[in-house]
């Protein structure tokens, strides 16, 4: 489903190039759960972003269900993330203006679906991640672990095959955490390919198999 | 609908900004709506002044020869007669309407004890018309009064009031260098800026043909005639030379014999004024609103920078980069449209408040009163469209390249 063939990224940061990914060689199959351990800046998030196609490797192929994607433009790159992939960020990156239903909507409005049934799937979705009575609460008004779940509940809008999670649990307190990584479990037995990206060794020793990353290689 | 609730959503929660960012916009707006609209008066004003002696006309005075012709010596004068205008009506194909004016100056007119000096014109009936005078009360001369020579006139207002007040005048009668007329109507005052004998209130107007009779008049002052398709004005001038060229003898191409006034020319050269002079105060009015679309592209610079990150997360969830460039572009139309109607309704207002007022005098009747055209609506509208998306399109654009993953992590 996914395969990276010698991936690289360099970033430029002035007149110094900075090499995130040296060459990653990875393959993830339908309905597996894989951690990405490594230490920060270890390349984790940069990966996570080219294989969510937020970002475009230097060098190197890319291929999503059998398509190359690293040469796609922009636009067919957002139908990509707006339909295959549903992203969980470490600072839950939801919009602050907007209620959790809102949230929760963004992708479907990005998909063209129509207000009410999207309304309708955004409130099904958070009575089932326990959020149905949050629904008109803005992300100032929720706790850090509800945040999360709305997150993962806007994630899982337009019902993705994978879903990519950096550092779920790093901005929450470890009950909140415990329970956001259930959740993964749940989605993973459902069918969902999971990659965490996280530097925590509990959190990874949850997934079916574990990559560890330093200085922008796989080592294990 | 979700972006025109995310716009109100944006207005509540930066008031300050937004308002002034669509006041600059009503400001703009209103001045160049305000600008058009006093300038629209003030030509409408001039071009009714200018029509107040008649619309599309020419004036045909006699001349002299300035070339040889024929073995005629150049210096002759050439004097027009009333059989003039019959002829030019019979030969010249596209002459509408046309008449002979006789002029007496100091003609004593009286009515009772009332008195005065005064212009007296023998016209034919088709002067009326084009020479746009209309009758407040009674009728213009007609041809039953031409045919029969009748002793009536038609008086001036100017003349109406001094010699009768604030009585009725028609069917009354006017003593005319001792003879007596009887008055078959008034002229309505009109605004008149200019004239060739004098103004038309201080004139007496009798039929051609008890002038004639009367003053023994051979010549006549003046023909005034207007063809029936403007278009075809310079024809049929040419058409007049040649006729007359061939009745009195003299080279058509002599244009010093017979002297012309053409108010389509004057009013062709005054519309090219006047298109310029709409286009500097439209220019001007542009300039400010010019200068609040530069300050809403600004603000929409600094809304794209302050949401780099929401619209690296709205990318991240699938917003393709024509959503972001959509996005920015309605909330620019929106803030525009906002201060446009306001800009509109505040002008809208302010001409409906100048034009309520009594405001009376010379200057304000040469002035004219602000004028809203749909022409003048139409063109704010357009520069207002033009400055929405000028001062839209490049912050929509710029929040479209955003790279989505380096805004997740601008802070």
């Amino acid at each position: 489903m996914i395969k990276l063939v010698d991936v690289r990224k360099v970033y430029k940061m002035g007149k110094v190039d900075v090499e995130a990914l040296r060459g990653i060689d990875l393959e993830i199959e339908e309905g597996e759960y894989v951690a990405v351990l490594g230490p920060s800046g270890s390349g984790k998030s940069t990966l996570m972003h080219i294989i969510g196609c937020l970002d475009r490797p230097t060098s190197g192929r890319y291929y999503l269900d059998g398509r190359e994607v690293s040469r796609l433009s922009p636009s067919q790159l957002a139908e990509i993330r707006n339909t295959k992939v549903g992203f969980v960020f470490q600072s839950f990156n939801l919009l602050p203006h907007a209620t959790a239903l809102e949230n929760v909507e963004l992708p479907m409005i990005y998909r063209r679906m129509r207000a009410k049934e999207r309304k309708k799937r955004a409130k099904m979705l958070l009575d089932m991640l326990g959020l149905g009575e949050r629904a008109s609460h803005r992300p100032s008004e929720l706790s850090g672990g509800e945040q999360q779940r709305v997150a993962i509940a806007r994630a899982l809008a337009n019902d993705p095959q994978i879903l990519l999670a950096d550092e779920p649990t790093g901005n929450l307190d470890s009950k909140s955490g415990e329970e956001v990584v259930k959740m993964f479990d749940d989605l993973w037995r459902q069918g969902r390919t999971i990659v965490v990206v996280t530097h925590d060794p509990a959190v990874a020793e949850r997934a079916e198999r574990v990559v560890r990353l330093l200085d922008g290689r796989i080592v294990q | 609908m979700r972006v025109i609730l995310q716009f109100l959503g944006e207005l509540k929660r930066e008031r300050t900004r937004m308002f002034l960012t669509v006041l600059g916009i009503a400001w703009g707006t209103a001045s160049i709506v305000l600008m058009l609209s006093v300038g629209q008066g003030v030509i409408e004003g001039a071009r009714r002044g200018m029509q107040g002696m008649g619309k599309a006309i020419v004036v045909v005075w006699g001349g002299e020869t300035s070339k040889p012709y024929r073995g005629l010596k150049p210096g002759r004068k050439v004097r027009l007669r009333e059989e003039d205008a019959r002829l030019l009506r019979e030969k010249v194909k596209g002459i509408g309407s046309i008449s002979p004016e006789y002029i007496r100056w100091g003609v004593y007119v009286s009515s009772g004890k009332r008195s005065m000096n005064t212009r007296t014109v023998g016209v034919w009936p088709e002067y009326g018309p084009l020479r746009n005078i209309c009758p407040q009360e009674g009728r213009f001369l007609n041809q039953l009064d031409l045919r029969f020579k009748r002793r009536v006139v038609f008086l001036g207002d100017e003349v109406a009031r001094r010699l009768f007040g604030s009585d009725d005048p028609v069917g009354k009668v006017v003593h005319i260098n001792r003879v007596p007329f009887t008055v078959i109507g008034v002229m309505k005052k009109k605004l008149q800026t200019s004239s060739y004998s004098g103004m038309d209130k201080d004139a007496t107007f009798i039929p051609a043909s008890t002038f004639r009779v009367m003053f023994g008049h051979r010549y006549v002052n003046d023909i005034v005639y207007r063809p029936d398709d403007i278009s075809q004005a310079e024809l049929v001038k040419a058409e007049v030379y040649r006729v007359m060229a061939w009745k009195y003898r003299f080279d058509p191409e002599d244009r010093q014999t017979l002297r012309m006034w053409d108010t389509i020319e004057g009013e062709r050269a005054f519309g090219r004024v006047a298109l310029g002079v709409q286009m500097f105060l439209g220019i001007i009015g542009g300039l400010s609103l010019l200068v609040a679309g530069v300050g809403l592209a600004n603000i929409m610079y600094a809304v794209v920078r302050g949401r780099t990150r929401e619209i690296g997360i709205r990318m991240a969830v699938g917003a393709r980069p024509k959503d972001i460039i959509y996005e920015y572009l309605l909330h620019s139309a929106l803030t525009v449209l906002a201060g446009g109607a306001i800009g509109f309704g505040l002008s809208w207002g302010l001409v409906e408040f100048i034009n309520a007022l009594p405001l009376k005098g010379e200057v304000f009747k040469y002035l004219g009163r602000p004028v809203m055209s749909t022409t003048t609506a139409i063109v704010a509208s357009v520069v207002l469209g033009v400055v929405a998306l000028t001062a839209g399109i490049f912050p929509a654009k710029r929040a479209a390249s955003i790279d989505p993953a380096e805004a997740l992590r601008y802070e």
